[in-house]
């Protein structure tokens, strides 16, 4: 058990997606301006980690890794060099179906999410997830830690510069630097906070 | 568009810049600039990514359902790196182990798909191979740059070679800690963009 609290706490602190690898980046940087959108954001982007992470994980172990294909009479068969195109098609599926279920069954979360479901079928902190999944071998449940993990450490992240960006409104910095730069800058020391839990252990 | 093929060339270079005018493709441009060598294959992956992808697409422009047309033009690009990333892996082993996931995440890079969508989808072939070309290049600018400054002064080298001695190999140079750190990118590229806005006024933010 402390072998999955540990990688959803590495996950969430010291591997943090946004601050420590720079996925996501685009969306965290234009969907930052306020704590409530960026609440939507990230709770979405925790919602399809958790679920795509797993997924990509079974496809992996059970049509793509070289002898994964076994129970289907094809021991031989290495399919991994079709995993980029397969892992992205799957994610693009999986928002997909979610943006339908959400509207159809749960009207209220998906008027909170909604906007952003499409967006994260071209984010790199979806995407960067699985393929940090498939680089690290992780097994199914260590997959599902740290869908869960790494979507929460976005969530985390995008918030606080949510809320750093609102005080950030009553700045007056010179005027090249206003907007995009001044959020790279807070961005940054972010980064350099988040730095400060290195070591943290389980 | 009324804009010959070397102004698309030269344009994405400095006035429309990807990176730092139109924020796209940030993740990557972080991530690998720690070393000349790493910036420099990420450079040339984007850049051929960009430009093929943008020249198949807009090949096929006419025949791609609007309702489709990102999942086509995602596969489109997804095959192109896959092509790159079995180059990288099959020729220069070790540099596909440091860009690690950085060469899958092309795919998601939103400079391909930007440029795919807003240019190629409504442009003839050739304008839209030289748009590729042009905004690889102005990605390549800014990776270079920063790569520039965090190898020269976090470890005193460049592509690798020593240039300034370092104190513990018993030189005089006292290495920048800060400048290995991955907080570092956020601050350069931020500087980037204070300088090009603060010599192109028109691109400041308003409130």
């Amino acid at each position: 058990m402390s072998h999955y609290l540990d990688i959803i706490i590495r996950s969430i602190f010291l591997e943090n997606l946004p601050l420590s690898f720079f996925l996501g980046m685009c969306t965290f940087l234009a969907i930052s301006k306020q704590v409530k959108t960026a609440m939507g954001l990230g709770a979405a982007v925790l919602f399809i980690q958790v679920i795509t992470v797993p997924i990509n994980n079974l496809i992996l172990t059970y049509v793509l890794k070289p002898g994964a294909l076994a129970w289907a009479g094809q021991p031989d068969l290495d399919l991994s060099f079709l995993g980029l195109l397969t892992y992205i098609a799957i994610i693009a599926a999986v928002v997909q179906i979610l943006e339908m279920f959400l509207d159809r069954f749960i009207p209220s979360l998906y008027n909170t999410l909604g906007i952003f479901l499409p967006l994260l079928t071209v984010n790199c902190a979806i995407f960067g997830g699985t393929l940090f999944m498939v680089e690290r071998d992780y097994t199914f449940g260590e997959s599902v830690a740290y869908g869960f993990g790494s979507g929460a450490g976005f969530f985390l992240a995008v918030v606080c510069l949510g809320g750093i960006r609102e005080r950030l409104e009553y700045a007056d910095p010179p005027a090249g630097l206003k907007g995009l730069g001044l959020t790279f800058i807070s961005a940054g020391l972010m980064a350099i906070a988040f730095m400060g839990l290195a070591g943290l252990e389980m | 568009m009324a804009e010959t093929k070397t102004e698309l060339l030269t344009l994405s270079i400095f006035k429309r810049n990807p990176i730092a005018l139109l924020v796209l493709g940030i993740c990557s441009a972080l991530a690998t600039t720690g070393q000349m060598t790493t910036a420099f294959v990420m450079s040339i992956c984007v850049t051929l990514v960009v430009a093929f992808s943008s020249l198949t697409i807009s090949i096929v422009r006419f025949q791609i359902p609007s309702s489709v047309r990102i999942g086509l033009q995602i596969m489109v690009i997804a095959t192109l790196v896959i092509l790159v990333d079995q180059i990288l892996k099959a020729f220069y082993f070790e540099l596909s182990k440091q860009l690690s996931i950085y060469v899958g995440l092309i795919i998601t890079n939103c400079i391909v798909m930007g440029r795919a969508e807003g240019f190629a989808m409504s442009n003839p072939p050739i304008a839209s191979f030289a748009d590729g070309i042009g905004n690889g290049l102005g990605y390549g600018f800014i990776l270079m740059s920063v790569a520039f400054v965090r190898e020269l002064f976090g470890s005193g080298s460049l592509f690798g070679t020593e240039i300034l001695p370092l104190t513990t190999n018993g030189g005089w140079y006292l290495r920048n800690g800060l400048l290995v750190l991955p907080a570092s990118a956020f601050f350069l590229i931020a500087l980037l963009i204070w300088l090009l806005r603060t010599i192109d006024p028109s691109q400041q933010e308003k409130d």
